[in-house]
């Protein structure tokens, strides 16, 4: 066989010999000739302290501090550099017992005799400061300092977050996280995860028999320092959240008010709630264990977390999709015979004037306008079948952030529902039908459910008059930084700007105008406040109130909703609170103190049966 | 059978022992790096170095298993193997368990096994098959099959993604050389392979001013000083304009105005080396502008085809991001563990860089970490020279066989323990990034260890049954 190009096996074994001389070369350099790799006496042991960097603090929309850092320690030990040493000094300035100490002792020996492990965790800055002094006489033993959380007031639990240990899960997928390591685990901790820690670094200390750290190793070549976290600015009001939880003690709901013109949230209540510093340090385990297990769900985030029926304050986006359509007009006159009747189906309505236009069928609320404006929505003769109409209609409400999340920069949201023709395709079968069948639509009951988040951003997007930005509670990344660009991009609805007129009007008038008006509990002197009732359907028990709302009318500072579960009709307890927390906002200083001690004293039981 | 009667009289039993020599050495390291008091029996299979002793048995098993076979098999089932393998990387991407951010194991009960192992071998017998009906390897006809052949599993094992395990497929171009590829496309894939890891280590455009730098040195050589300071004139001022237009005007990224400058230069000096009929500073200018646009194509590549997701898995498996203390915490404290070793190390045991478990990854990838700590330069020597031993015996046992078959399959062999060798050694001592990949019979692992016994016996059995081929 002719093998023209044997002679190429040279230049392999070439390559080969070559591949060996660099790399015996380069050990050469490092294990013989560079000296700075070894370790002077056999004795001296090496030691990485890891450097914790302080977590980013988190600052209001006012830059008042809410979240700050407070010292702690972790007491580490290196199993094999132990030896014979005062156990009972020792335990007594750690204020454990001997049982205790072999305990631990064991678990650190089982983890490696050589590695460093965790002897004791979180130890506060008094023993530290009696452990540090006396530290000499327990080789083996160091302490690394870490930082925990703390709060400048116990609120703003579930926007705030907690952090806790990062589990195996995470270490395996990542590389950042090493056992023991800290990690957001909800709220804005969570999903400003990155930017909040920093990043670690680490000092690899020389360390002699006598537990002395003798310095830098290789004169800390191979150390690298910590980057404490990027601060955040949040959007929230500090006031105003402490103002919203204490208006929501005792009573489960929630409450979500939005800069209508930024889309910032300036307060997320979620009721029940918990003292955020509940979960910090060494008692965060016990007392995960006992919220975790509480019956009213304290840690339960309501406002992104929970989806009700919208029940009344839906009949502004049949009234704003039926005007954009063209099927009714803001004059347009239904008449109202306590409720509304078609062949089998009737829907009942409260006595009130009839008939009546648009706006004043949003004053009064009443349910027999809004099945004939939502019969018109379904059977509008410019489409082809009732499946197209209804394809429109759910799209206005997508461009509303309804059915889908909203993309808060929080996480956990719920994306709520919207029905789709193909759900009622298949439950009644292909365009087997008709308005009347999913006739409760009209007045936001059945197969549909909101967050009090997207109900928020429903009131923002109309005292905005149809656009809105994606709600969101943190401004200001970093002292020069920008929320992301994510929050800075305006949506469109679609609805135009004097279709919005005619239900301004009616939410206006259902504050503050005549008889029938539905919700007079949450008029101002002041200033106007343009808002709507609703009624959450609630199989288990009494009904949810909510009332959604924003002021002043012109040139809106606040939109907002309100869910008092198990409260009844929205007027009575929903209403209310959102009018407080509309004048705590704008005002600063409540005047009504008869109503806010009313509000204030109301305990509503989560459990109360009808 | 006659033939398997007198077959261990004609294995090489040399090879055999380094083999064996290897894994013994392995286990023996593998043993200190995850050595603790207070598990000291050997066969203790919650801990690494029993169960690494559990693979190894299965190993001889998989080697006799590979020696008892019939040599003719692996022949007429090359495309067999090759083919079922693709599937199984294939079905590796659906079905598989992701571990550290990579879908490339199957688990078996308690067992992940990593198919792209045992693809290598695969590969490396359809290759061989292919190359032993041709004549011509320079052609492009051979050359494209051939390519294709090696970048089939290239591409499913880059979805993984596993970038370590695509780099040492790379390698396979060293049989395609051996068999008569073009030394200039030879040239090529190298400097592609080493510009690419430049860049992973140094950036773009630290890389393209390097290569720049280098063509003119290489002009100056050739060509002479008098042309050199021409294009060098000729260079600052396209240089300046491309700056100056570049940077203020049209905003453009360092990328693009370095490829501006270059083709503006090779505008006008294209002009003056036609006119003087100059042929190398034209030859070098080709090859600095190839080279220039394989690199901001790479870049790219990566940059913006690439979801940053991907980016961000890519750099976690090159070891070049999501480094939880700073850049290089691997290469720095495996440093310190072989640096530390001096020359004659710290004897077995006794490391203690290896007992603080500051080196992530010890038992697979950074093996040799332990080695150089605990047996010093000498021990390392040792290991690199049995290496080389290994290699050279190889070669010689390729060169000896009369079919196309065995000697390319043999090459595919060495090529793989070469491009594994040197990666992976060199990563540990920093003359190489780090890319996770296993060192041949010493890591940690089933799949590595049985995926290179199978490779290498293979070889074995042929060359030991070489005189029942016919060319
Ligand atoms: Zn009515």
């Amino acid at each position: 066989m002719k093998d023209r190009y044997a002679n190429r096996k040279y230049i392999l074994i070439a390559l080969v010999l070559v591949a060996a001389a660099i790399l015996i070369s380069r050990l050469f350099y490092i294990q013989i000739v560079d000296k700075t790799y070894r370790v002077s006496a056999a004795n001296n042991a090496l030691r990485p302290i890891t450097q914790y960097p302080a977590r980013g603090l988190i600052y209001d929309r006012n830059g008042k501090l809410i979240v700050y850092n407070q010292a702690a320690y972790d007491l580490l030990v290196i199993p094999f550099q132990t030896s014979s040493f005062d156990t009972a000094r020792f335990n007594e300035i750690l204020g454990i017992n001997m049982r205790d100490f072999r305990g631990r002792m064991k678990a650190a020996i089982k983890y490696s005799r050589r590695a460093p492990s965790v002897f004791m965790k979180m130890i506060s800055s008094e023993t530290y400061g009696a452990l540090q002094e006396e530290l000499y006489k327990f080789p083996g033993f160091y302490v690394q300092a870490r930082t925990l959380r703390k709060y400048t007031r116990p609120v703003g639990a579930h926007l705030l977050g907690y952090v806790g240990e990062v589990d195996d899960k995470l270490i395996s997928r990542d590389k950042y996280y090493r056992s023991g390591d800290y990690i957001g685990t909800s709220g804005i901790e969570k999903s400003y995860e990155e930017q909040l820690r920093g990043r670690k670094g680490v000092n690899i200390l020389l360390v002699d028999v006598h537990n002395n750290v003798k310095g830098s190793y290789a004169g800390g070549r191979y150390d690298t320092t910590s980057i404490p976290g990027v601060n955040l600015w949040s959007t929230i009001d500090l006031d105003l959240q402490q103002y919203g939880e204490k208006l929501m003690r005792n009573k489960t709901g929630s409450i979500v008010a939005i800069e209508p013109s930024t889309g910032e949230i300036l307060a997320l209540v979620s009721s029940p709630s918990y003292n955020p510093s509940l979960l910090v340090g060494r008692v965060r385990s016990d007392n995960f264990a006992r919220l975790q297990a509480d019956t009213v769900k304290p840690l339960f985030d309501r406002a992104l977390m929970a989806s009700y029926p919208p029940g009344s304050t839906f009949k502004i986006m049949n009234g704003l999709i039926g005007l954009q359509e063209g099927v009714i007009r803001s004059s347009t006159l239904f008449g109202c015979n306590n409720g509304y009747h078609a062949g089998s189906i009737t829907v009942g309505c409260h006595s009130h004037s009839s008939p009546n236009d648009l706006p004043h069928a949003v004053m009064m609320s009443c349910n027999a306008w809004f099945c004939n404006a939502f019969r018109y929505i379904l059977e509008n003769k410019n489409y082809s079948a009732i499946g197209e109409a209804f394809d429109h209609w759910r799209d206005y409400l997508v461009a509303f952030g309804f059915g889908n999340k909203l993309g808060i920069d929080l996480p956990n949201e719920l994306a709520g529902n919207i029905p789709t023709r193909s759900y009622y395709d298949r439950y009644y079968g292909k365009d087997r039908w008709k308005a009347l069948t999913v006739i409760s639509l009209a007045i936001g009951q059945g197969e549909i459910g909101a967050t009090p988040l997207q109900m928020a951003n429903m009131a923002a997007v109309i005292a905005n008059r149809g656009s809105f930005f994606i709600p969101h509670v943190v401004k200001k990344i970093g002292d020069k930084g920008a929320p992301s660009s994510l929050y800075t991009q305006k949506y469109i609805t679609g609805i135009s700007l004097q279709n919005f007129e005619p239900l301004i009007e009616g939410m206006e008038w259902a504050v503050n105008g005549g008889p029938g008006a539905t919700a007079r509990g949450a008029r101002l002197d002041s200033i106007i406040i343009c808002g709507k009732t609703g009624t959450a359907q609630n199989p288990h028990g009494k009904d949810h109130a909510i009332f959604v709302a924003f002021a002043p009318k012109d040139n809106p500072q606040i939109a907002i909703a309100v869910y008092v579960e198990n409260a009844g009709f929205g007027s009575t307890f929903a209403a209310p609170i959102a009018s407080l927390m509309i004048e705590e906002y704008l005002t600063g200083r409540i005047k009504r103190k008869y109503l806010e001690d009313y509000v204030f004293n109301l305990v509503i039981k989560p459990d109360a049966k009808e | 059978m006659q033939k398997n009667s007198n077959i261990l009289s004609r294995i090489d039993w040399v090879t055999v022992m380094l083999w064996a020599v290897m894994m013994i050495m392995g286990w023996l390291n593998i043993y200190a790096a995850v050595y603790n008091e207070n598990h000291t029996s050997i066969f203790d299979l919650s801990q690494r170095y029993g169960k690494q002793l559990l693979w190894i048995v299965a190993a001889i098993v998989l080697a006799v298993f590979v020696i008892v076979t019939d040599n003719k098999l692996y022949f007429f089932f090359a495309w067999f193997i090759y083919g079922f393998f693709i599937l199984l990387l294939l079905l590796v991407l659906v079905v598989g368990k992701e571990i550290n951010g990579a879908r490339a194991w199957f688990e078996i009960g308690p067992f992940s096994i990593q198919p792209s192992e045992f693809a290598k071998f695969a590969t490396g017998l359809a290759l061989a098959s292919f190359l032993n009906s041709r004549r011509q390897v320079n052609e492009f006809k051979v050359m494209a099959p051939a390519t294709a052949i090696i970048i089939a599993p290239v591409i499913l094992i880059a979805l993984q993604p596993d970038m370590g395990s695509v780099v040492t497929y790379f390698a396979f171009f060293i049989v395609l050389f051996r068999e008569g590829m073009s030394i200039y496309v030879f040239i090529s894939v190298i400097l592609a392979v080493v510009l690419f890891l430049l860049t992973l280590i140094f950036g773009t455009v630290p890389v393209a001013l390097g290569i720049i730098a280098v063509s003119f040195i290489v002009l100056a050589i050739v060509s002479g000083y008098l042309t050199t300071l021409k294009a060098l004139g000729v260079m600052a001022v396209t240089g300046g304009v491309s700056f100056l237009a570049g940077h203020y005007l049209l905003g453009l990224e360092t990328g693009f105005i370095i490829v501006l400058a270059i083709v503006l230069a090779g505008a006008v000096f294209g002009w003056y080396t036609y006119r003087h009929k100059l042929k190398n500073p034209a030859v070098i200018y080709a090859f600095l502008l190839c080279g220039l646009l394989y690199l901001f194509t790479v870049d790219y590549a990566f940059h913006e085809i690439l979801k940053p997701h991907q980016q961000d898995r890519i750099n976690i498996m090159m070891g070049l991001d999501e480094d939880p203390y700073g850049e290089g915490y691997n290469l720095n404290q495996s440093l310190i563990s072989v640096g530390s070793g001096g020359f004659t190390g710290k004897g077995y045991l006794n490391g203690t860089q290896t007992k603080f478990k500051f080196v992530p990854e010890q038992s697979t990838d950074f093996i040799f970490c332990t080695v150089g700590e605990e047996w010093g330069f000498l021990g390392s020597t040792v290991v690199i020279g049995l290496f080389v031993w290994l290699l050279i015996r190889l070669v010689v046992l390729a060169e000896r066989q009369r079919t196309i078959f065995i000697r390319a399959y043999g090459y595919g062999v060495f090529a793989l323990f070469l491009v594994h060798f040197f990666v992976n050694i060199g990563m540990t001592i920093g003359v190489m990034p780090v890319i996770g990949i296993p060192l041949p019979f010493f890591s940690y692992g089933g799949s590595s260890l049985w995926g290179f016994t199978i490779l290498l016996f293979v070889f074995i059995r042929l060359d030991a049954g070489r005189t029942e081929y016919l060319g």
